[in-house]
């Protein structure tokens, strides 16, 4: 059986996804069309949150992957901190700015929703808090990668301030756990049939949620061949200058 | 399109907003990969030539 590690090496990484690439955008596109569809078009309002409950469709897939994607960066830079291989610290430098967009998208969904639900767009509800949070964390781990020349360098700090970003990926997860308290209700999809939604708004979510996953694992695998072959160039252009 | 009642417009804008940031980044993502593996394939072809 092939180890994990096999992929650490960047040019067998480059091989593999050249073939697993193109299969997963497909489906993320199929899945995605497939559950903002059947969500937007063909799923009843609900009786307290009339047609809003359409945003469901988005609002939960992105919140979702917006902390597992800090979380999936916070494996890859433990895996440089630990191994030191460099496609775990490029995977997770690219898959910063898409966990971006995805924390964007929920908190501008939340916010559009919030105002004709809660009767406003923003609260200093403990999750929103630790959202928003993660959002400057996101900013400055994309900001700090650019600042830094030396790309060691720039994986080793920035793998540091992933591990501290980390406990507000967690707070946004269970902040109204925590905090029994704010404007923001508990979890949509729960194991407790009587807390999770209703089975009509469950299964479009569930091929929703599948589509966000795939268009993240997409990206990510893109963003982070781009990544190799971004220090392949530098690595190239500093030794041209060398000689 | 379904009827969205009152709430079309904020249907309708948060369906605008997070399409519209997901196919940003869909653009952006598939313009930096070509741009910098042109760049890679420039350079190694430089590098082949110099010997």
């Amino acid at each position: 059986m092939t180890s994990l590690w096999t992929y650490a090496n960047p040019k067998k990484f480059v091989e593999t996804t050249d073939k697993v690439l193109p299969f997963v955008s497909v489906l993320a596109i199929v899945c995605l069309v497939t559950g903002l569809v059947w969500g937007f078009f063909f799923t009843p309002d609900d009786y307290r949150q009339g047609s809003t409950v359409k945003i469901i469709y988005i609002h939960v897939p992105s919140a979702l992957m917006a902390i597992n994607a800090w979380l999936m960066m916070l494996v890859a830079s433990l895996i440089w901190i630990v191994r030191r291989h460099h496609v775990s610290a490029l995977a997770a430098r690219a898959a910063a700015p898409v966990g971006l967009v995805m924390t964007l998208i929920a908190l501008a969904t939340g916010a559009i929703w919030g105002q004709p639900m809660w009767g406003t767009y923003w609260a200093w509800d403990p999750r929103l808090t630790s959202f928003l949070i993660l959002t400057l964390f996101y900013f400055g781990y994309i900001a700090l990668w650019s600042a830094i020349e030396n790309d060691d360098t720039a994986a080793d700090l920035t793998s540091i301030l992933c591990l501290v970003g980390s406990v507000f990926a967690l707070l946004s997860r269970y902040a109204v756990n925590f905090w029994n308290q704010g404007l923001h209700q508990g979890a949509s999809l729960s194991l407790d049939k009587e807390e999770n939604v209703a089975d009509v708004f469950y299964h479009p979510l569930l091929v929703s949620i599948a589509g966000f996953v795939l268009l993240f694992l997409a990206l990510v695998l893109l963003r982070t061949r781009t990544e190799i072959r971004a220090r392949r160039v530098r690595v190239l252009s500093t030794r041209q200058r060398m000689e | 399109m379904p009827d969205l009642g009152k709430y079309t417009d904020t249907v309708l804008a948060a369906y605008a907003v997070s399409l519209g940031l997901i196919v940003v980044l869909v653009i952006v993502s598939l313009m930096r990969s070509a741009k910098v593996k042109a760049q890679l394939q420039a350079l190694e072809e430089k590098v082949r030539l110099d010997g």
